[in-house]
């Protein structure tokens, strides 16, 4: 990340949001810039509001107050569809794939394409050897070309093949951001590694990426900067290379004061 | 080639396991080596079960069945449940023939309005469980009940003949004959349905929303599925589907009766049950339910002619469904 581009328009900025449940404040007037083309790694404790604030990012949630830019103009999401719609893509932590359906069919859930003429207009039917197709190039454009079948229901695959569905389903349709909610929490190290480097893939083909991990190492190893996030809202930001590990938890956690 | 390439399938050996896999991947087998086992069986016990009469016999006793059961595996498919999917279906008989007989309308529009009844219905059961969120076995446990009551209200416990009602009513229950085997117009209704729906719900972005809802429902609205709309509409379509089922029934009893089907609503659930669609949700298909009505009809006639008395039927027919669902809880735990 150079200084020039940091300093350019953020590609998604967030000012003053605040979500409230009942007395309970999620979300206390939170900032979030997103520069173009960077892996920006959003940290805090359990309830520093960083689920809600992404929520809020991505449409699952609507602020009380606070205004969002996209590519610098004004932006509102009244649910996730809206957020989709716009370029943002996020990939949940609980996946949001249908486990009985196929890879091809999860990438395409909810867009389903169909085939052109009467055939699709008036039967509706779809078109799926096209949508096999792209999900077979959009999977190998990730490197993940040895999922040999892209008619393999998504049950069948192991934690790290369908977090990789999930990714790339999020590549192919996002236009502007990538949203990735503890992409590795449930995986061993070894496809806890093929996931970072998927995100890399993500970033290196010119998405920028926000990701939520509680995990360290893996925040230290793929981010460029990252966002403390603290009692709801954002108390420092910092990179990999002016901080280290235990500073970065001092200040999520309070025990050290933000730089 | 990045790190990410080498994510790889793990292979199974033990045969258990394969078994396992391969019923995953197709749940149909189970059930139609079921059948066909039943049918070979029974055919050896009494050679006349074999007999195109007899076999169209079986067909005719299980359309109205498999009618109902269609509309059911929609709902079970997204993990819901229609208790009241007989008593739509019941009413629906009722109702077409009160507008012919009572009202006096012509059979064409009666029989619409009927069908409109039944949609409406379903709608109904769809709107209580996507607005109230209420649970789909409590709702339809509600409108069974008053569905039934109404239909004794309309009807006022009468039977309309089918002799008092215009040809169409009852032209379900007419029949093609192809050698000995009799065909009815209802069974063609019934099997053209079931085709149908086996394109809706494989070639279809409806159908697939279907299995994605019924999978799991907050992911598919995740993923983007207005799921509301999935529930809405399955519960919506499968009132229609027991109006025709309705229909059916007019031809085959030969008359509109509001005193049958009361075991209609359990009968076209254990249809789609041993049809191996599971009751979670997500899994499962029209092909099965087909399959899975047959069963139920196999058996009883079967066992009819084999001497076994009525009420050992049932038993049998008990003992199935509880095998259906163990198979099933055993398939879902299929490791990755």
């Amino acid at each position: 990340m150079t200084a020039s581009e940091a300093s350019g328009t953020p590609v998604l900025e967030a000012k003053g949001l605040v979500k409230r449940y009942g007395r309970v404040v999620a979300i206390d007037g939170s900032d979030l810039e997103l520069m173009p083309g960077e892996i920006l790694a959003v940290i805090g404790d359990n309830g520093a509001g960083k689920s809600s604030l992404i929520k809020a990012l991505s449409g699952a949630l609507i602020p009380d107050s606070g205004e969002m830019r996209l590519d610098g103009a004004p932006v509102q999401f009244r649910n996730p569809m809206e957020a989709r719609a716009a370029g943002i893509e996020t990939v949940y932590q609980t996946l949001a794939v249908a486990p009985g359906l196929d890879i091809a069919d999860n990438l395409f859930l909810g867009r389903e394409q169909r085939r052109p003429g009467p055939l699709g207009s008036i039967f509706r039917m779809l078109d799926r050897k096209h949508m096999r197709e792209e999900a077979a190039r959009h999977m190998s454009e990730l490197g993940v070309a040895t999922l040999q079948n892209i008619g393999q229901a998504v049950e069948s695959l192991s934690g790290g093949q369908r977090q990789a569905v999930a990714v790339a389903r999020a590549a192919a349709f996002g236009s502007k951001v990538v949203i990735l909610d503890e992409p590795t929490a449930a995986l061993g190290v070894k496809e806890g590694n093929r996931v970072l480097q998927l995100i890399r893939d993500v970033r290196d083909r010119g998405l920028p990426v926000i990701l939520i991990s509680h995990n360290m190492p893996h925040v230290f190893e793929v981010a460029d900067r990252i966002h403390i996030q603290r009692l709801g809202r954002r108390i420092a930001v910092i990179t990999p290379s002016s901080h280290s590990m235990s500073d970065a938890v001092a200040i999520m956690t309070g025990a050290a004061p933000p730089p | 080639m990045t790190a990410a390439t080498d994510f790889d399938v793990r292979r199974h050996d033990s045969a258990g396991l394969r078994l396992q896999h391969t019923l995953h991947g197709n749940p149909v087998l189970g059930p139609l080596a079921v059948l066909i086992l039943a049918i070979i069986a029974f055919s050896i016990v009494n050679t006349r079960f074999f007999a195109a009469a007899n076999l169209s016999l079986v067909l005719v006793q299980v359309t109205v069945i498999a009618t109902l059961a269609l509309g059911q595996t929609l709902i079970i498919l997204t993990a819901g449940i229609d208790l009241s999917a007989g008593a739509i279906a019941v009413f629906s008989s009722i109702l077409m023939a009160q507008f012919c007989v009572k009202a006096g309308l012509p059979a064409v529009l009666a029989l619409l309005l009927g069908l409109a009844c039944g949609t409406a219905m379903g709608a109904i059961n769809g709107m209580l469980v996507t607005r109230l969120k209420l649970p789909p076995f409590i709702v339809t446990l509600g409108t069974l009940t008053i569905f039934f009551s109404l239909n004794s209200v309309v009807s006022n416990s009468e039977t309309v003949r089918g002799s008092d009602m215009p040809r169409l009513m009852t032209w379900t229950g007419d029949a093609i004959s192809i050698g000995s085997f009799q065909l009815t117009y209802g069974s063609i209704l019934m099997l053209v349905l079931f085709g149908f729906f086996y394109y809706a719900l494989g070639r279809t972005a409806w159908g697939r929303h279907v299995y994605a809802t019924g999978d799991d429902a907050e992911a598919a609205r995740l993923a983007g599925i207005r799921t509301n709309r999935v529930f809405f509409s399955v519960y919506t379509v499968a009132g229609l589907l027991y109006a025709v089922g309705g229909w059916i029934l007019i031809g085959r009893l030969a008359s509109a009766s509001p005193n049958v089907g009361t075991e209609y609503n359990l009968d076209s659930i254990t249809a789609v049950v041993l049809g191996g669609t599971s009751l979670f949700g997500g899994r499962g298909g029209v092909i099965g339910t087909l399959i899975g009505a047959l069963i139920v009809g196999v058996f009883r006639n079967g066992l009819q002619l084999a001497g076994v008395e009525v009420v050992w039927q049932g038993f049998a027919i008990g003992l199935l469904v509880l095998v259906a669902v163990s198979l099933d809880q055993w398939i879902r735990k299929v490791k990755a």
